[in-house]
């Protein structure tokens, strides 16, 4: 009978991404409420090294599918792989972080397993013997609850909605070996930005709207560097031409989950809104006072935002002396 | 080239969202109904693949009668032909839709299957992969550029701080995202034209899969908790505006 929770965990650059242990806390929380044991599984090629730093989240059993053929992150081949720790580890539930590469895997999984996916959730709990897990629909307009029937029930987090919670033990490492297919996929090249802080894992964001004016967001960057920060923008700003769609938040772009946000010549739109509602405080910087913004924002600035933004990075950096 | 692109009838993006009596649904009186954004630019894209190699799009959606108007929109963007498969009122969770897809896919020959990467409704980011897994073919998720080379498709696709560029063998599905293209718009001629284009409306309990009850289901709705309107901060300067509000949120947000 299947037991414990299964974590998937994520590795960029030879270390385990932060919603690798916001994984394995969350299984490890559901494994006490249904019993057996918390798990994590490590994918990856040359990860063997790091799967112990698991355990001090909690995880009792660290499966390492350890394979050269993982080496390029190709979701085929990845998917393969944890089928056969699921099989090999048998558990009632299975947590994933639904970032880019979790999303892929967690809906493939489902269908290979014919297992009950909730996607992109921000809380799980446990009712009875059944899973239970909120997750935003509608760009965050609504929360709704979904129970989970099925084994196992596969619950895939929001990256940053999830505790880690520090509960060191023995882990014991398995190596499993696992058998792969040729892959149907192949990698050609990878573009990654170095350095930039991506908006759904940052602490801080700071986004541009129509109120810029143009691609000249010297200003708004200059805010998100002093406070270790990303920039987003807003779909206007975005459809101008002035930021590139991989910045955009809203519900047809990103939903940010920040400690802090902080709006710059953003109105609020209600698409824009609901991206970033699960935002911990919320500021707004705008000139024109009947802005809909500052009805959904904890503090607000009535003035030009290339007066005040500035003014603001100031501020920030003589607080850091 | 034969496409088949998968699209979703839903609310359009400034619909106000209400939870309706049963508090597991919501209101949808009040509510317009669009093509999902997402598979807009999937028609989109199949249409310039189709028009580029020749070939034809087919349009596919599971839904109840009203879907029929998502299927005339993409038929008057210029699809070929359409399915509609009639959901006969039963709730289906994610994985039973791509199930049912995926049945419906088998029994055509398609080289290439495009779908947007979400739904804007349910943002369940499922069916796509998981149509591609039931039919055992590779996807490439979020695409934001592609090209045909041969029996292979390369796309550039977005991940967290990057892109990456991903080859592969046809037959393949690919899931749209914002930066790809943009759809047309409907013409009139279009939409007279499209008028006449057939629907084929296949009944769900004719079509061979057998869905089972849904495992995942939603049981309660809620609203996110309300932000109440903030506090404006006050001063002589923005300067001064500035101050206090880094002072607050220091001292009393503690976020910074």
């Amino acid at each position: 009978m299947p037991q414990g929770v299964l974590a998937f965990t994520e590795q960029v650059d030879g270390e385990f991404k932060k919603i690798s242990f916001e994984a394995v806390s969350t299984a490890k929380q559901i494994a006490e409420k249904i019993g057996g044991p918390a798990m994590a599984a490590v994918m990856g090629s040359g990860v063997g090294a790091i799967a112990d730093q698991t355990a001090a989240y909690g995880a009792q059993r660290i499966l390492v599918a350890d394979n050269d053929a993982l080496q390029d992150g190709l979701v085929d081949a990845f998917v393969q792989a944890a089928a056969q720790l699921v099989e090999k580890a048998d558990p009632a539930a299975v947590v994933i972080g639904a970032s880019a590469m979790g999303k892929d895997i967690a809906a493939r999984l489902s269908a290979r397993l014919s297992a009950p996916l909730a996607m992109d959730c921000v809380d799980v709990r446990v009712d009875g013997d059944q899973i239970v897990a909120t997750r935003p629909m509608y760009g965050g307009k609504v929360l709704a609850d979904v129970s989970l029937a099925g084994t196992p029930a596969i619950v895939a987090i929001r990256p940053r909605s999830m505790d880690t919670v520090a509960d060191p033990g023995a882990g014991e490492v398995e190596t499993v070996d696992i058998e792969l297919t040729a892959t149907a996929l192949s990698l050609v090249d990878k573009q990654m930005e170095t350095g930039k802080i991506e908006l759904t894992e940052a602490d801080v964001v700071v986004t541009g709207g129509r109120g810029m004016g143009s691609d000249d967001f010297s200003v708004v960057e200059a805010l998100a560097a002093a406070l270790d920060g990303a920039v987003g923008a807003s779909r206007s700003a975005v459809d101008e031409g002035w930021r590139p769609v991989s910045d955009q938040v809203g519900q047809t772009g990103k939903v940010v989950t920040p400690n802090l946000y902080v709006a710059c010549g953003v109105s609020g739109a209600i698409q824009h809104l609901a991206g970033m509602a699960s935002s911990r405080v919320v500021v707004a910087i705008n000139k024109d006072p009947e802005a809909p913004i500052f009805s959904k924002c904890d503090f607000g600035i009535v003035a030009d935002l290339f007066d005040a933004v500035p003014a603001m990075t100031a501020e920030v950096e003589k607080l850091k002396g | 080239m034969e496409i088949a692109v998968l699209i979703k009838q839903v609310p359009s993006t400034d619909s106000v969202v209400e939870i309706a009596a049963d508090g597991t649904t919501i209101k949808t009186d009040v509510i317009k109904w669009v093509v999902n954004p997402y598979d807009e630019m999937a028609v989109e894209e199949a249409l310039q693949i189709r028009d580029a190699v020749g070939g034809s799009v087919t349009v596919f959606t599971l839904g109840p009668d009203k879907a029929v108007d998502a299927l005339r929109t993409a038929l008057a963007m210029g699809a070929d032909t359409a399915v509609r498969i009639d959901t006969e009122g039963k709730a289906l969770d994610g994985l039973a839709v791509a199930k049912v897809l995926a049945g419906e896919l088998k029994k055509g020959s398609f080289d290439l299957i495009v779908a947007g990467h979400r739904a804007v409704d349910d943002d369940n980011y499922q069916v796509g992969p998981a149509v591609a897994e039931f039919m055992g073919i590779p996807h490439i998720s979020m695409v934001i550029k592609q090209e045909l080379d041969g029996d292979k498709i390369r796309c550039t696709r977005t991940v967290e701080g990057g892109t990456l560029v991903l080859e592969a063998a046809l037959p393949a599905m690919i899931t749209t995202q914002r930066g790809l293209n943009e759809p047309r718009y409907t013409s009139l001629p279009g939409i007279m034209k499209a008028k006449k284009k057939p629907i084929d409306t296949r009944p769900l309990s004719e079509t061979g899969t057998d869905v089972g009850e849904a495992m995942v289901k939603t049981i309660a709705l809620k609203l996110p908790p309300e932000r109440k309107g903030g506090r404006i901060i006050e001063g002589e300067s923005a300067a001064e505006k500035a101050a206090a509000l880094v002072r607050a949120l220091k001292e009393e947000a503690k976020v910074i």
